[in-house]
């Protein structure tokens, strides 16, 4: 049996199902709580800029992850965050300011708007192909990187002898020049704790990919087998070395959706399954399903990990209240147990949980060089 | 039967990108870490304010080509900030100014529902404009908008928000919007539900004529330049009387000056810790800054210490972006010239002279019976205090004038509701559908 290379990555996806509190903060901080106390390297929440389905309602999920942080100390904050209708500006400047008052903590996981009913709410633009809009979501993660560097991070000197409270050598035009924008910068918000908070992307179609592998730090695949998914992750990281960049910069996380079951899930206790392995079952439009018991699913993650076939997971509770605390005080207390999985989070940012250092800013060698 | 005295209503402002906050004192912490935020928001509570209120900025300050470094640069944005701060506050209103000119309806009416859903009612939005090219390089529209369109377009903005917030019923059913109008023509269904307040309350900033009625016509604070109690009455009954146009009683619109306060064990004391707060808002550097942003042109090579310069400004000058302008330039010139003559002041004595007294200094008894004075003889419905320094610059007014405020009868003693509404006495917007 291989002996698995790197670290085992968990997420869990805290989006909530109608009528269960979803319009009040108690519920996504009991989630996040949750999910913390099984040391899960993040919690995720989705958004759309219009509502989920007919008759159906949503918060911000950036507000919410922001109203999440106070409350809680370690865990990595990924809010959906659309780019298509919105001012990379903006999002620069909130995603930025999540991780101040989370200190450290954001990510953001980049979507985009494709339905013509979605471009009728904002009524400033048409409907675009997902092609076209995945190159500009590209072209957004790029200014927002570029705008967290405008500003060194010793920017700020408070030099009372000249009476200057930034070295403004250290500030930025960024002057980027897109297909679709232009920003002249520098940012309003200073480099955020973690010089960039995390960018995930959902690459679980294929249209996503070449913004995926150019610009992500974590993505989720769509993979209903180990095999499926280590050909998925080489293709990626493929094509991220095509980038210019290192393989290993791209954490790739197999998307589960979960359903842990009734009863005690015990071993060989999930409805129909026996002592065989539970399967995923595909299921278009999201990500494969597993229904089975916590501890079968602890097994199916090892069995992943050890294959190499992926770094981690991002798990979709179907019910979470539900199936978050069996999948946390199951299926992670087994990895724990079996040293596949921390039981403390030995560093403080959403970085330090993904192995990813502080990024270098790329304005500094230039000021450096001009000296 | 006493009637109750007409009661105070107080708000906290961050301390902003602007030569109010000192941060050469050596009690200035970070404008940027929460901490911050986090102690005076809950310093503001622990006094029982209204609310606590962030200002925006979208483009750094600059003059002369190069960014404006003399003071504070540089602030997280508000709505996440207040986000945050709803987890670490209980009651406490939570205010984000928010530009109507690089902003869409859908999206920011959706932003302000969540922060009032996850606040329990506490969200508010003050209203501003702008129409500069300047900031426009920040943003894919540019700056698209003539600036006799800014109050038209905040208007319909504000108008098209209210369609939203309104168009789930009570009860949870989103019906279906389409608002068509000169400056938006948007249709759908609105993703949040109606939240705790039906409408989070709305703020308007600025003191024009244009500002006047726009706050007349929809507003419930507005937010002003403090002055003379006579320049105070004449205001207040001003906008007032504005609001029966648009059927609305006057104590459906709050208006609050924001005033800055320096409090001393004696009026000596007051007074000379206002003196050295000024010396700190106003460096040499920043002296001649001032005068260059006046006079149009660069004046580097002028002494601080010094008398004013002898030439003209230039009225057409570009040299100040991202910032208010202080007037008609030649007419400052000249009242400033005549006040270093008359007085014998330099260069930063007239600018700490000219520009921005605090409003109010004395010990807490004077200043508790200044403010409630204001208020009486209805100057004001409240205050919106802008503290000097980061986090400690509340500290003082909440441990020492509010008790006083208390004792006269004039603030509350305990939230009585759990919504801004609540505290501002304002009705539930009603449901429009």
């Amino acid at each position: 049996m291989a002996v698995p290379t790197g670290t085992l990555h968990l997420a869990a996806a805290i989006d909530a199902i109608d009528g269960d509190g979803q319009y009040q903060a108690p519920y996504y901080v009991e989630l996040a709580r949750l999910a913390e106390d099984g040391a899960l390297d993040f919690i995720t929440l989705d958004d759309s800029l219009g509502p989920p389905g007919p008759g159906r309602g949503r918060l911000d999920a950036l507000a919410v992850l922001a109203r999440v942080a106070p409350a809680t100390g370690r865990i990595g904050l990924v809010p959906t965050v659309t780019t298509t209708h919105t001012e990379p500006f903006h999002v620069s400047s909130s995603v930025a300011t999540l991780d101040w008052v989370s200190r450290g903590r954001a990510g953001w996981r980049v979507e985009v708007s494709t339905t013509e009913a979605e471009a009728r709410l904002v009524g400033r633009r048409p409907a675009a192909p997902a092609g076209e809009l995945w190159a500009e979501a590209g072209e957004v993660a790029d200014v927002v990187a570029r705008l967290w560097d405008s500003w060194e991070d010793d920017a700020e000197i408070r030099d009372t002898a000249t009476g200057r409270f930034v070295d403004r050598d250290k500030l930025h035009y960024v002057d980027f020049e897109g297909a679709h924008f232009t920003v002249r910068g520098p940012a309003i918000v200073p480099r955020p704790p973690q010089g960039h908070p995390v960018l995930a992307v959902a690459a679980t179609d294929p249209v996503t990919w070449q913004t995926a592998a150019r610009h992500a730090d974590v993505v989720y695949i769509r993979a209903t087998s180990p095999e499926e998914a280590g050909r998925v992750r080489d293709e990626l990281r493929r094509r991220a070395v095509a980038h210019g960049r290192e393989p290993g910069a791209l954490t790739v996380l197999a998307a589960v959706a979960v359903d842990l079951a009734d009863g005690e899930g015990a071993p060989g206790s999930s409805p129909a399954m026996g002592d065989a392995p539970v399967p995923l079952t595909d299921t278009p439009g999201g990500p494969p399903l597993y229904h089975g018991g916590p501890v079968e699913l602890a097994e199916l993650i090892t069995g992943w990990h050890t294959a190499d076939a992926v770094d981690g997971f991002h798990i979709t509770p179907v019910d979470p209240r539900h199936d978050l605390e069996r999948f946390v005080n199951g299926s992670v207390a087994l990895l724990q147990h079996r040293g596949l999985f921390r039981t403390f989070y030995p560093g403080a940012t959403l970085r330090d949980h993904l192995g990813l250092s502080r990024p270098a800013n790329r304005y500094a060698p230039e000021r450096e060089a001009a000296r | 039967m006493t009637s109750r005295p007409k009661q105070i209503h107080l708000a906290a402002h961050f301390p902003g990108v602007n030569n109010t906050t000192v941060w050469m004192d050596p009690r200035s912490g970070s404008q940027i870490d929460f901490s911050s935020f986090e102690h005076l928001a809950r310093t503001a509570e622990r006094g029982l304010f209204d609310f606590f209120f962030l200002a925006e900025g979208l483009r750094l300050r600059e003059h002369n080509g190069r960014i404006h470094d003399l003071d504070v640069v540089g602030r997280p944005e508000s709505i996440t900030v207040l986000n945050a701060l709803a987890a670490v506050t209980e009651r406490l209103g939570l205010a984000a100014t928010v530009n109507a000119t690089f902003n869409e309806p859908y999206e920011l009416a959706r932003r302000f529902a969540s922060l009032d859903h996850l606040s329990g009612g506490r969200a508010a939005w003050n209203v501003v404009t702008s129409s500069d090219a300047f900031t426009g390089e920040n943003f894919r529209r540019g700056g698209f908008l003539d600036r006799a369109d800014r109050y038209t377009r905040a208007a319909e903005f504000v108008a098209a928000a209210r369609e939203l917030w309104d168009s789930w019923t009570p009860d949870g059913t989103p019906r279906p919007f389409a608002h068509t109008g000169r400056h938006f023509t948007i249709d759908g269904e609105f993703g949040v539900p109606r939240s705790p307040q039906g409408h989070p309350v709305v703020i308007q900033a600025g003191d024009s004529d244009e500002g006047r009625e726009f706050a007349a016509s929809t507003a419930d604070i507005i937010f002003t330049r403090h002055g003379s109690l006579e320049a105070g009455r004449a205001f207040y009954a001003d906008v007032k009387r504005r609001l029966a146009r648009y059927g609305r009683a006057p104590e459906e619109l709050k208006i609050m000056p924001g005033v800055t306060l320096v409090l001393g064990d004696t009026p000596a004391d007051a007074r000379e810790k206002a003196a050295e707060i000024r010396r700190q808002q106003v460096s040499p550097q920043t002296a001649i800054l001032t005068l260059e942003q006046i006079w149009g042109v660069d004046l580097s090579g002028h002494d601080p210490d010094g008398p004013l310069p002898d030439i003209d400004p230039d009225p057409e000058s570009q040299l100040a972006q991202g910032r208010v302008r202080h007037g008609d330039p030649l007419a400052v010139a000249a009242k400033w010239r005549a006040l270093s003559e008359e007085k014998g002041l330099s260069i930063r004595q007239t600018v700490i002279e000219a520009t921005g007294r605090q409003s109010f200094i004395g010990t807490p008894e004077a200043v508790a019976a200044e403010l409630a004075e204001f208020v009486a003889a209805d100057a004001a419905d409240g205050f919106i205090l802008v503290p000097h320094l980061t986090p400690g610059g509340l500290d003082d007014f909440v441990d020492r004038v509010v008790p006083l405020l208390q004792e006269r009868g004039v603030f509350r003693t305990a939230y009585t509701g759990p919504t801004l509404r609540d505290h501002l006495g304002l009705t539930d917007p009603g449901e429009r559908g």
